[in-house]
Formats: structure tokens, sequence, C-alpha cells
């Protein structure tokens, strides 16, 4: 079998570029999906067959972020006129505001346990990756398989041991339980992928900063961190992206203080069924953070996803 | 002020001995080169007196004091890496002000600025100085390695191969910049290289090391003059020595096993007759490839001889070097 090296003609291009257009649309359309739903109003929402040119309307927005009473028609006319927009859309679905919804702190729990999981995850991934990769740890490859062997099932096969430790631990529905235990799982992650990372930085840039009159902590902050930056990038997002994510613990372990926004999306239920454009505006709005980290620390990923194919 | 002593030092890695049972006493000024071909302990020996590495057994003293349980940075000594070790995310002026503003030496920006442009200007880099350290030539990151050492005024330098890539007019020029910047700092330097012209023209001492021991430590005339057996005769020399059965030219002392001739040892116009092989005008001198009875061995000549290959030499030894079966000297 030989290969061609001469210039893809026409016919292969246009193929190859069918193809990639072809799987970009398969992948985004559900994106799309969810974000046009989210500017439908509810009749929209479940047209059959669906529409795909609608009149667009914020209301599902709103009724994301409010709670809201039907009121009877005449109570309605007595009521002084609508003084925001926003109280204008839910009047025109004969209802009034009755109070903010529980969205935004369910969101503000997701980013505080997103992000702290990560934080903490990405200190101690480098760190015990850093003592692997650089020190002479008894047990080495069997402490390595150990913390690998956690990410040979999937982490939901052992919810109810975690549950009932943390009922005895008193986690259970707390911020500080769900970054541990979302640190735990990553952390097998980033561990072996900042190994790799670290190993590829040469010693001798350590050693050198020994000898150039710095400690072995100040030569790994000074020297290694920054060369292992782009690693660390992209571990964090993989880490982010399964926190961020997880839905299966959050439904079982938070309820209420500690709630992520995953559980609390299909429980927005709408006045008289279900909500489905306030669902698709959560998600929408759920989506945002991820891409936002993922777009700034975007040129790091691309080697962090091929880090295996480029080693010098 | 740093006298070196390194007392009974032995290390091994994976059950193979880098050094063994090596002792040696570098006086205070002392340019030291370290001589012997790779796998030979040289570059351990200086990890184990810059403490990125701990003997098995043994002891560094500096100035009488153990150095045992200090780390690298509290032994105040500067190193340049055979592999430049530059750090990568920092451009040249970094590199070179990294070791001045270490919490060890903390010093002013306005120093580091006086220093690093100073080492710059040695060694030819002054143009690269904003450069980022990855975007040099092999012979400038030698050169930046080198600097990074300078800057500092360390008791103790220690240089492992310093001027291995770069070229040869570099090499002549830096060499005598390294040995004048020593003579004028009276730091004491110890050098690992393989290159004997660098052992010759900067060592006030030489060690041959060979498989982890080490063989001879003395002045590079006396090694050259008096060398303790055949591995440490054939470091130094150009063309190296040569070696050939003790009874080619007859009366040989007893137990020897091999007569070690340096060109200047072989006297010609007279005794055995050997054919001429080859001629090589170098300029300032001519080699002349011999073959006496079947054994080949180099010598040098006039440089405007008329010798040409096929001709017939005669020559005889003058003062040479016995050795018996185990290679070592006999007197």
């Amino acid at each position: 079998m030989s290969f061609s090296v001469t210039e893809p003609t026409i016919r292969t291009k246009w193929f190859a570029g069918t193809a990639v257009i072809l799987y970009a649309v398969i992948t985004i359309l559900p994106l799309m999906w969810i974000v046009a739903t989210g500017f439908k109003s509810p009749a929209d929402s479940i047209a059959y067959p669906p529409k795909v040119v609608f009149e667009p309307t914020l209301e599902g927005y709103v009724n994301l972020f409010t709670t809201r009473t039907r009121l009877a028609e005449g109570d309605m006319a007595a009521l002084p006129p609508a003084e925001t927009w926003y109280e204008k859309i839910v009047r025109d679905q004969g209802q009034i505001i009755s109070g903010p919804s529980r969205y935004g702190e369910r969101f503000l729990n997701s980013v505080i346990i997103g992000f702290g999981s990560t934080v903490l995850c990405m200190v101690l991934g480098t760190a015990a990756a850093y003592a692997f990769s650089r020190f002479r740890v008894p047990l080495k490859d069997d402490l390595l398989f150990f913390i690998l062997s956690t990410r040979m099932m999937p982490p939901i096969a052992v919810a109810i041991p975690i549950f009932l430790m943390f009922r005895q631990l008193g986690l259970n529905d707390t911020h500080l339980g769900m970054i541990l235990l979302y640190t735990a799982v990553n952390l097998s992650l980033s561990v072996w992928l900042l190994k790799g990372f670290i190993d590829e930085i040469p010693v001798e840039y350590e050693e050198a900063a020994l000898i150039d009159g710095y400690t072995r902590f100040q030569a790994f902050y000074k020297v290694v961190l920054p060369q292992a930056a782009t690693g660390i990038a992209s571990t964090a997002i993989f880490c982010l992206i399964f926190a961020w994510n997880e839905y299966a613990f959050a439904v079982l372990l938070t309820s209420g203080t500690a709630q992520t926004a995953p559980p609390f999306i299909p429980t927005i239920i709408g006045v008289g069924g279900k909500d489905w454009p306030a669902v698709a505006a959560g998600a929408t709005i759920f989506l945002v953070p991820v891409m936002v980290f993922t777009i700034l620390l975007r040129k790091h990923l691309l080697r962090g996803i091929t880090f295996g194919a480029v080693r010098k | 002020m740093a006298e070196v002593e390194l007392r009974n030092i032995s290390k091994s890695f994976d059950g193979v001995f880098a050094l063994n049972n090596v002792s040696m006493t570098i006086p205070d000024g002392a340019f030291v080169v370290l001589l012997g071909p790779t796998g030979a302990g040289k570059t351990t020996t200086l990890r184990m007196v810059s403490g990125l590495d701990k003997p098995d057994r043994g002891d560094v003293l500096v100035n009488g004091h153990s150095l045992a349980g200090l780390t690298p940075a509290q032994r105040n000594v500067a190193m340049v890496f055979q592999q430049y070790s530059l750090y990568p995310h920092l451009t040249v002026y970094e590199n070179l002000a990294f070791p001045l503003r270490s919490p060890l030496l903390k010093t002013s920006e306005e120093d580091i600025k006086v220093k690093v442009s100073r080492v710059a200007e040695t060694l030819q880099i002054a143009h690269k100085l904003d450069n980022k350290a990855t975007a040099l030539s092999g012979g400038e990151m030698q050169r930046v390695s080198i600097g990074r050492a300078l800057v500092r005024s360390p008791e103790l330098y220690l240089m492992d191969e310093p001027l291995s890539s770069l070229d040869a007019k570099l090499r002549a020029d830096l060499r005598i910049e390294l040995k004048s910047i020593q003579a004028d700092s009276g730091a004491t330097v110890l050098y690992v290289t393989h290159d004997q012209i660098e052992a010759m023209t900067m060592a006030t001492h030489v060690g041959v090391l060979n498989e982890g021991k080490l063989i001879q430590f003395g002045s590079p005339r006396e090694i050259y003059e008096d060398p303790v057996d055949i591995y440490a005769a054939s470091r130094l020399g150009q063309p190296r020595i040569n070696i050939l059965p003790a009874d080619l030219f007859g009366h040989a002392p007893t137990g020897a096993t091999s007569i070690g001739l340096r060109p200047e040892q072989i006297h010609q116009g007279e005794g055995q007759e050997s054919l001429v092989t080859r001629v090589e005008h170098l300029g300032d001198q001519t080699r002349l490839h011999l073959s006496l009875k079947d054994h080949d061995l180099t010598t040098v000549t006039d440089a405007h001889t008329q010798l040409a290959a096929g001709d017939i030499v005669r020559i005889s030894p003058q003062n040479p070097f016995f050795f018996d079966a185990a290679g070592d000297r006999i007197h």
C-alpha cells in the first residue's frame, strides 16, 4: 500500500470539508437547540414540528430567576401598571413575581464548588506529581497504580459508602464536602497528567537553581512551576469540567445550601407544566463559565490533549 | 579562601561504582582539571562537591569543615553545567541575574545591572541580553551558562565541560579569559574536561580519573613527564604516547611488558630501521607515521622534513617509560 504525497484533489477536499461540517453540526445542534429554546415561549418550546423560526422572548430567562404566583384576571386588572420590563413579561403570562428564584444561589454554589475543587486539586496534584517525578518515593509504582485505581470504576459506584461517610462526618450538603469529594475524584487524573508534564521538565533546571542559591521549594516555585504552567492549565480545565458537570453525587449529597446547578436546573417547574424555556435558559447560563475558562486557557489545552505526541 | 579536600569519597549507582574511594586535596586558588573519558566519575565528583548528590561514604571538606548536610545553596559554589540548563522561561539577562537575586545574595537591581553587563561583555553576549534563553545558538547558551557562574564571586567554581560546544576560536579566547578571571579572583576551580589542551593550558593541577578511581593527581608537567601508569600516560600528549612491546628495542627491565614512547622519547637517526607509512604536515610540526616490525607508531619531526612515505628512518628510544603487565610504571 502506498501513500499519496500529492496535493489532495478538489473532490477529496470537498469530502473532507463536508465531513468536518457534518460533525460540527451534529455536535453543535443540541447546543443550539438549548440556546434557542431558552428564547422561545413555552408554547413554541413544545410545538411539533419544532419551530425553527420563532418570535424570541426573554420569558424563559425571567422565569428562571423569579418565582411567580398566578392571579385571577380581576386581581390583575386592579394592580398598578408594571414598573419594569420583566414584571411586564410575567404579567403577560397572568402571573406576578413573588420573589427571586434560587437559581442564583445554585449557580454560585457551582462556582464555589467547581473552582474550589479545581484549585485544591491543582495544588495537591502538582505537589504529589512533583514528588512522584523527582524523589525516590518508596513503593512509587504501587502508589501510582493505587491512585489510578480509583478511576477504574465509575465514581458513583461508591455513592452509598460516601453518603454514609458524609452523614457521619456532617459533610452532607456542605460546600466543603462537595469540594473534598470532587477533589478526591479528580486527584488521580491530575496527579497522572501532571506527573507526565513534570517528567518532561529536565531536572537540571532545578539543580541549577539549587546551586544558584535557592531552596528546593524556591526552585520548584521559580523554575518548575512556570514551565509546568501549560500542563497545569490543561489539567485544570479537565478537573473543572468534571466538577462543573457532575450530576449524580450532587443529586445524592446536596439538597439545600450546597446544591449545585446541575441537580437544580431540572427542578425548575413552571406554573402549569414544565417550563422548558426556563430550563433551557438555566442550562445556557450554566455553560458560560466553563466556556470562558476554556477559551482563556485555550492555547494550553491543545497541547494538553496531545501531550503524548509532542514529546521533544 | 577555599581549600577543598575530598576524603575517601565513594558513590555507586545501581551497584556500579561511579567513584571508588577518591581522595584529593585541592589547594586554595588552584585550577584543578579532572581528566578522563565518559563514565570515569568526573561529573560525579563535581556533584559531590556541589551537594547535588551525597556520597555513600567519605566526606567533602572546605577549609577543614565538612560540607555534609549542607544544601547546595549553603555551600556557596557556582557550577557550569554541561547541558547548559538555562532557564527557558527567562531572558538571557534574567538568567544571568538569577543567582544574584537569590535569597542567598539579594543583590540590588543596580548592582545586578553592573555585574550582568560586565559578564556579558566578557563573554561577548551583550547584544543577546534581551533574547529568550531558548532563542540562542548552542555556543551562546554555553556562554550564558558560564556567565551565570561568573556573575557570582563564590569561593569555588565547578565547571563541567564548559567549553565543549564552542567553536575553536571562541574556545581559545575563553580558555584564556577563564584562566585570567580565576587568577585575578584567586578562586578555586574544579574543572571537568576531556580536552587535554584545556588541561595543559589552564590547570595548576590535573586529576586523572578512570572508572571511578583517581589514578594520579599532580601538576600537568608531572603527569606528562612522570605518569604512574599507561592510562595516565595516555591522557596527555599529542600525538598520543606509543605503547609497544617492551623488548622491541631489546634491553627491557625485568617485569616490563610494555614500553611507552612519547614523540620526544623517540630519537631519530640511529637504531632500528622503520618504514615511513604516512607524513602529515600540520604547519608548525610534521607527524610521522612509522611501521616498526609490524608495529605502528607516531612521532613528530621537523616541520620542513623531506621524508616521504616509503622512506626508511632509524629510531631508538630515549629515556622511555616501562610498564608492567598491569599497566603500572616500572622505574
